[in-house]
């Protein structure tokens, strides 16, 4: 049995059913996970450990972003360390270092230890909003950053709210490609 | 920034997931694509008018009964394969059942016929038609199902791609059996089979360019 498994699946069902606490609590949880395993993994194949944090944000945003792929019959861990394990060779290829160096652990691996030395990323958010097309930063500032509901953004904004949900959600994936690219630059 | 704030911009304003989502989107290209395809076969080849005959009647059945086999099961492996983690718990193996019962049964059905028949009945009189069609036609479908599978998250991009490939071969495949008139069992697990393995190679060398998120 996976450390944590029960508990994390639990807080995921309940995310994908729109619960706003369990989400965060999962996102919090998952952060320090993966903190410790892409450090480890990092110091493994002699990179430097600087390149965690951006590695632990943009798995975040990919969890978040593509929650919906995860089929709540299955067990939640290695559909979780799927995800950390691919942006992080996604991140090896584009930084020029090859899959080899990435040994397929047991997916428990992802949840086996913890983290939780928050430093800062190389991301500047406030920069990389200002690359978003228009439609797409002001929903994420009224939603995801003032805490506007979907219905009061669309008012403020005068899109519908149909237009302000799909505006937030392409901007977080822009927002997930831009720390992709910021990386490889 | 700080993955705190970055939580905090994540779980503002948590919206409810509709689960079924990937095996929908995947199920609902996969149908799109099957009535485009019939479309443009029965546009631009037509279809066979000999069905009123019992036995081409039947060798459309068991043509269809292959094609729509290869696809239904193409696509259940493709809605796993889209998630995170797919390849680490279904074994792609078990899709070249129906391949190898389609040769199994083509070898039967040369060793039962004498050997001067041999030829046609392999080549059978349109084989290069069957060749460039059931590749071209694919490609629409093969663009929709791609476009579904962009929308999940494979994490084995050359897999995810190959069965993308194989589901969109399979449907040009049922189309075309709707224009095609060679019924001999060889030329359909040479010819369809071919083409259908040739389709499914193109996904997977597509794939990871075409999937990457």
């Amino acid at each position: 049995m996976v450390i944590g498994e029960d508990e994390l699946r639990e807080l995921m069902k309940a995310s994908l059913g729109g619960d706003a606490a369990a989400h965060r609590d999962l996102l919090e949880r998952l952060s320090r996970h993966l903190r410790a395993y892409y450090k480890s993994r990092l110091a493994h194949i002699g990179r430097s450990a600087s390149e965690t944090e951006d590695l632990v944000q943009e798995a975040l945003i990919a969890i978040h972003t593509r929650r919906h792929t995860y089929d709540p019959a299955e067990p939640f861990t290695p559909w979780a360390y799927a995800i950390a394990r691919y942006k992080l060779i996604d991140h090896l290829r584009r930084t020029k270092a090859s899959r080899a160096d990435v040994p397929i652990e047991s997916a428990g691996e992802i949840t086996a230890h913890e983290d939780h030395v928050d430093t800062e990323s190389a991301v500047d958010l406030g920069r990389l909003m200002a690359q978003l097309p228009a439609k797409m930063r002001t929903a994420i500032q009224h939603v995801k950053l003032d805490g506007l509901s979907v219905a009061e953004a669309a008012v403020r904004s005068g899109m519908t709210e149909s237009a302000v949900k799909v505006s937030v959600h392409r901007g977080l994936k822009a927002l997930s490609a831009a720390i992709g690219r910021e990386k490889a630059s | 920034m700080k993955t705190n704030d970055l939580i905090d911009l994540l779980s503002t304003n948590v919206e409810a997931i509709d689960r079924r989502q990937v095996s929908r989107t995947i199920a609902t290209a996969g149908a799109v694509g099957t009535l485009i395809a019939i479309a443009a076969v029965l546009v631009t080849l037509g279809g066979r008018d000999d069905v009123t005959n019992a036995h081409a009647l039947i060798s459309l059945i068991g043509k269809l009964i292959f094609t729509l086999g290869v696809v239904f099961f193409a696509l259940i492996f493709l809605s796993r394969y889209a998630r995170p983690g797919g390849e680490r718990r279904t074994p792609l193996g078990l899709i070249a059942l129906p391949f190898v019962g389609i040769v199994a049964l083509a070898s039967l059905s040369l060793l039962s016929a004498p050997s001067a028949h041999w030829e046609t009945m392999i080549v059978g009189d349109e084989w290069l038609k069957c060749l460039l069609s059931i590749p071209i036609i694919a490609i629409m479908p093969f663009a929709l199902v791609m476009w579904a599978v962009r929308r999940a998250a494979p994490t084995h991009l050359t897999r995810a791609g190959a069965l993308t490939g194989l589901v969109a071969g399979s449907i040009s495949a049922t189309a075309y059996a709707l224009h095609c008139a060679d019924d001999s069992v060889p030329f359909v697990a040479l010819w369809y089979g071919g083409t259908i393995a040739l389709c499914t190679l193109a996904g997977a060398a597509l794939g990871p360019r075409l999937l990457r998120w």
